[in-house]
């Protein structure tokens, strides 16, 4: 192949060099700061771009792959590379950033320049975790993530912020080291530490079942999956508005993407046998935190669990895969899923940086976050009160919007699995809209709350083309979300594939195929390959 | 034994530290107080010439290991890499003390002097061949030491923590002395290779010797301060001036991994199932309890001194890996550890001031606000030993696991981590205390240059090396 242009390390190293000049040219000059902070976020969408625009659709192998050593003495690479799964992510990296910078504008005043650097520092690791081949790479951007967020939610947050980013930190340390000692184990049976390679690691039974636990400890912290998920509504509660946008845009979604690069495809015969466990933690994500969120007085903490119960939905795509094949002996469906977790992401990623967006615009004028404290906003804030009951209809997956499809994709998927699972992952349709409308109705509609409602200033001009853009991006998943699905298509496909060969040594692999194929048996994933078109 | 003058050649870094040391207490004779700062010129000099001589003879005799006075001392790759970061850190620990001892009117040549024959004593460690010259070289270094700890005179802390010192020192030297002499009765030989040579052949026959490798194996962990040996540790570290803390807490500790090298890989590698056993104990409970304590002190040179106790639980992890990758890996770790308690007693160090000593946890608060490079250089060096990506603190954690995970000891990866988990508790509370807490004090911090100088490469290095291990573990690696 052709040496071709970096533009994988430019995504990376860009803001997180600009975000460094950012901090380094300080606050004293805080209006140039901002705007050279504007201007390396829309310098790294825009380097972004490329990925897209010369994106192959059609194959599964790894495109714009960069790769060099790093560490030799350990085998560590500097490898890097997209498919069709983590180019979408990094597009909404770059993309979403841009609204935290411009949503940081007016409103932080301690220091903006540190706020804005760390903003574009995560971006550039967030690209790097999305792009990293290495699983040593991975796991560097991936806890190295962990450094400015901290910062953002201890400094710029609310009063208990200090509770709340520990809490973060801890949790997601916690998670993470047992995926460090999952990754050097397989490394000393693949000789590398390259994902491609751990991709065709031969792994007995139990050591696919320990590796499936550890990463599951990871990524569940990460997405988050009940019961792990208390972190959440605390961060999300206390961070500024950026680091809400940033936190469930798109740090949940690097837990959801885990699953797809590491569990299914390295561990599929465990993750075949314990797919119950992740189903049943989703449905139970789904349809307890549904009613959790019903309950929030908080509109902060309402949109975080309406968060994970969303992110529920995406574990539940991702892993109704096994019980497809088991049931309709073939994969055709299988891949539905996927894809509907994937376009879940990303939607999410647009609607519930958006209403963190939302939310934000109230707590400026206000400085409160209480349901209790509006009524009736829609009156002074006619623009405002549009865009918020049109993510929140996104948010309840109104057809048409891009919550819908990726909703639709994988209830009609889990339909295959199982009618129960579908039937508990519908009622989200009616949960979500519950919570999320009832909200609208406290804060949006009604009479005016109180003379603090009445003195509220509609939207500025900057809020309005964060709010817009978001709105524009969820439309157009929403009517049109074709050309989103056929980049993905290919690798999922291929992954689908991939997760139906078992990886058990020779002699275990023998002993399943001689057993009597029956459905409902966990371990008959063996047998099907040959259907698996 | 025949004397050969190419045996100097060979000692030209210990002969250079020697001779500065010498030259600082005849010209400390001669310098009025206000005149003081000449040692600090003479030790940077002496010290930039003894880097530049371990470089000059490590290429010089390349990566073959060299003998010199029959047998007694070794040059190799290990000597040459481990020499380089004491020789640095002491350089850094001598740029970060000066304002704190001049006003606390402890700047006179004896500061100089006595730091540099326990690097000499250091020296003498990394490259003994057999154990009467390790016994020498440590007791160099331990009997510095323990002046350098009572050297604020009039600290009744310091003096109480200079007697806990030398009584628990002697106790470790005594019993490393007995087990030597056990050795010594079991073998006849005190080198370490004719002890390896007799040791192979009587194997695990001769109960005098694993008798003897249990008391030399104490002796060790007293000098690394590891768990059931650690107690004082703590008590050391508050009690001795802050600028004896950071070097008491950086340099010997690479000292004490040459030695336990030297003796139990060079010396022992026979008894390497048994040796490797008892180090599983001393490095789990030194994990769980550097860890779990370190949560409860409010002094954070206590709290330094707990988190010193567990990362010396991690270098004895890699150590007892029995490979040559866990042995580079735990050399990675003992250097990168130097380096990060350089770091973070020299902060402290930097924003104690007259006749206020930073010890609290309290004193670093809204540290970002009075100083927010020292705090960014702070916060580099809390990440690094709580082992974040993208410090350097991360990859001596990622070696040492790899080490144990290769054989097969899956278990005690996992207890490191979850020890590790307790401690990046603490470690991210002193990063609250300096960027979320407002400041408590106002007090202007340490703008000398040397120091801002020592404490921008010492943070950055965290950094650096985090990013690019590439070249310093390929040193660690040719070592073994």
């Amino acid at each position: 192949m052709l040496p071709q242009f970096p533009w994988l390390t430019l995504v990376i190293w860009l803001p997180i060099i600009g975000g460094l000049a950012v901090i380094a040219n300080g606050d004293k000059n805080a209006e140039q700061t901002k705007r050279i902070a504007l201007g390396v976020a829309v310098a790294a969408f825009l380097a972004s771009l490329p990925l897209w625009l010369l994106f192959e659709a059609g194959t599964a192998d790894m495109q714009f792959v960069e790769r060099a050593q790093w560490i030799p003495a350990i085998n560590v690479e500097y490898y890097l590379g997209v498919d069709g799964i983590s180019m979408p992510l990094i597009l909404l990296t770059t993309f979403v950033t841009i609204f935290v910078i411009v949503a940081g504008w007016e409103v932080i005043s301690y220091r903006p320049s540190y706020y804005m650097g760390a903003f574009l520092i995560m971006e550039g690791i967030m690209v790097g975790v999305f792009s990293a081949l290495d699983a040593i790479l991975f796991y560097f951007f991936w806890e190295a993530m962990l450094i400015p967020m901290f910062l953002i939610i201890g400094v710029w947050g609310g009063p208990n912020r200090v509770y709340a980013t520990i809490k973060f930190f801890l949790y997601t340390f916690f998670g993470s080291v047992f995926m460090l000692v999952a990754l050097i184990y397989m490394y000393f049976q693949a000789e590398s530490f390259s994902i491609p390679d751990f991709h065709g690691l031969q792994l007995g039974m139990t050591a696919q079942v320990l590796i499936f636990l550890a990463f599951l400890i990871a990524f569940a912290v990460k997405v988050p999956m009940f019961p792990v998920h208390t972190w959440l509504p605390d961060a999300h509660v206390e961070a500024p508005t950026g680091g809400s946008v940033i936190l469930a845009a798109i740090m949940l979604k690097i837990g959801g993407y885990g699953f797809l690069r590491f569990s299914l495809p390295i561990t599929p015969d465990a993750s075949a046998s314990l797919d119950w466990l992740i189903i049943a933690l989703s449905l139970i994500a789904v349809v307890y935190i549904g009613f959790v969120a019903l309950v929030q007085d908080d509109m902060k903490k309402l949109i975080a669990y309406s968060s994970i119960a969303h992110m529920g939905f995406v574990t539940l795509g991702f892993f109704v895969v096994f019980s497809i094949v088991r049931h309709t002996g073939s994969a055709e469906g299988a891949a539905m899923g996927i894809s509907g977790g994937m376009v879940q992401m990303i939607s999410h990623g647009f609607i519930s940086g958006a209403l963190f967006l939302c939310v934000g615009v109230l707590y400026d004028r206000m400085h409160s976050r209480q349901i209790a404290d509006y009524g009736g906003v829609i009156n002074t804030m006619p623009w405002f009160g549009a865009f918020v009951v049109f993510f929140a209809m996104a948010n309840a997956g109104l057809p048409g919007t891009s919550g819908f499809v990726g909703e639709f994709m994988v209830i009609l998927a889990s339909f295959r699995a199982d009618f129960w699972y579908a039937l508990l992952a519908a009622t989200t349709l009616i949960l979500a809209a519950a919570f999320t409308l009832w909200m609208v109705k406290r804060v949006v509609f009604g009479p005016v709350g109180n003379d603090q409602v009445a003195a509220l200033k509609d939207l500025n001009r900057r809020e309005t083309l964060n709010l817009g853009a978001l709105a524009a991006a969820t439309l157009a998943i929403g009517i049109w979300p074709k050309p989103l699905v056929d980049v993905m298509e290919p690798s999922i496909q291929h992954l689908v594939q991939h997760v139906q060969v078992s990886k058990l040594p020779e002699s275990a692999a023998v002993r399943v195929q001689a057993a009597p194929p029956s459905a409902g048996q966990p371990a008959g994933l063996a047998q099907v390959t040959p259907q698996a078109d | 034994m025949r004397f050969q003058a190419i045996d100097l050649f060979t000692l030209l870094p210990e002969l250079v530290v020697l001779i500065t040391a010498c030259v600082v207490l005849i010209v400390d004779l001669y310098l009025p107080q206000e005149r003081k700062d000449v040692n600090q010129l003479i030790s940077f000099a002496g010290l930039g010439i003894a880097i530049a001589a371990v470089g000059v003879v490590g290429l010089a005799w390349g990566p073959m290991p060299t003998y010199a006075f029959g047998d007694a001392f070794v040059r190799d790759p290990m000597s040459d890499l481990l020499k380089g970061a004491v020789l640095v850190v002491t350089l850094l620990a001598f740029a970060y003390s000066a304002r704190y001892m001049r006003e606390r009117d402890m700047w006179v040549g004896e500061f100089h002097v006595l730091v540099l024959f326990a690097l000499l004593g250091i020296l003498i460690m990394i490259s003994a061949n057999g154990f009467l010259v390790m016994y020498l070289g440590l007791e160099l270094l331990a009997l510095c030491l323990y002046a350098l700890v009572a050297f604020n005179r009039d600290s009744s802390t310091g003096a109480e923590a200079a007697m806990k010192y030398f009584v628990l020192g002697a106790l470790g030297s005594g019993m490393l002395l007995y087990g030597i002499s056990m050795l010594y009765g079991a073998t006849g030989a005190l080198g370490f290779a004719p002890v390896a040579e007799a040791v192979a052949i009587q194997g695990m026959e001769n109960r005098f010797l694993v008798f003897g490798l249990v008391f030399v194996i104490i002796g060790i962990a007293f000098k690394f301060g590891a768990v059931p040996f650690h107690m004082w540790i703590p008590d050391v570290y508050q009690g001795a001036p802050g600028p004896v803390a950071l070097f008491l807490s950086s340099a010997p500790k690479v000292a004490a991994f040459a030695m336990a090298v030297r003796i139990l890989v060079d010396g022992l590698p026979g008894l390497a199932s048994e040796w490797s056993e008892i180090l599983v104990i001393l490095s789990v409970l030194s994990l769980a309890i550097g860890n779990v304590v370190a949560i409860a002190q409010s002094n954070i040179k206590r709290m330094l001194g707990y988190s010193t106790i567990s990362h010396v639980g991690f270098i004895f992890l890699g150590l007892l890996a029995g490979t040559p990758d866990g042995y580079a890996a735990a050399m990675f770790y003992a250097v990168v550890y130097a380096l990060m308690a350089a770091g973070a007693f020299g902060v402290l160090v930097m924003i104690s001031h007259q006749g206020f000593e930073a010890e609290n946890l309290d004193d670093l608060k809204g540290l970002g606000e009075r100083d927010p490079w020292l705090a960014a250089m702070m916060t580099l060096v809390m990440f690094s030993m709580a082992g974040v990506p993208p410090l350097v603190g991360f990859m001596a954690k990622l070696l040492v696991l790899q080490a144990v995970i290769d054989i097969g000891l899956v278990w005690l990866a996992i207890v490191a981590v979850v020890f590790s988990i307790v401690g990046a508790f603490y470690y991210l509370r002193v990063v609250k205390m300096i960027y979320f807490d407002k400041p408590e004090l106002d007090a202007a911090v340490d703008g000398s240059r040397d120091a801002r100088i020592a404490v921008s490469v010492n943070g950055l290095s965290m950094l650096v090396l985090g990013m690019f291990p590439a070249t310093l573990l390929a040193l660690c690696e040719a070592a073994f």
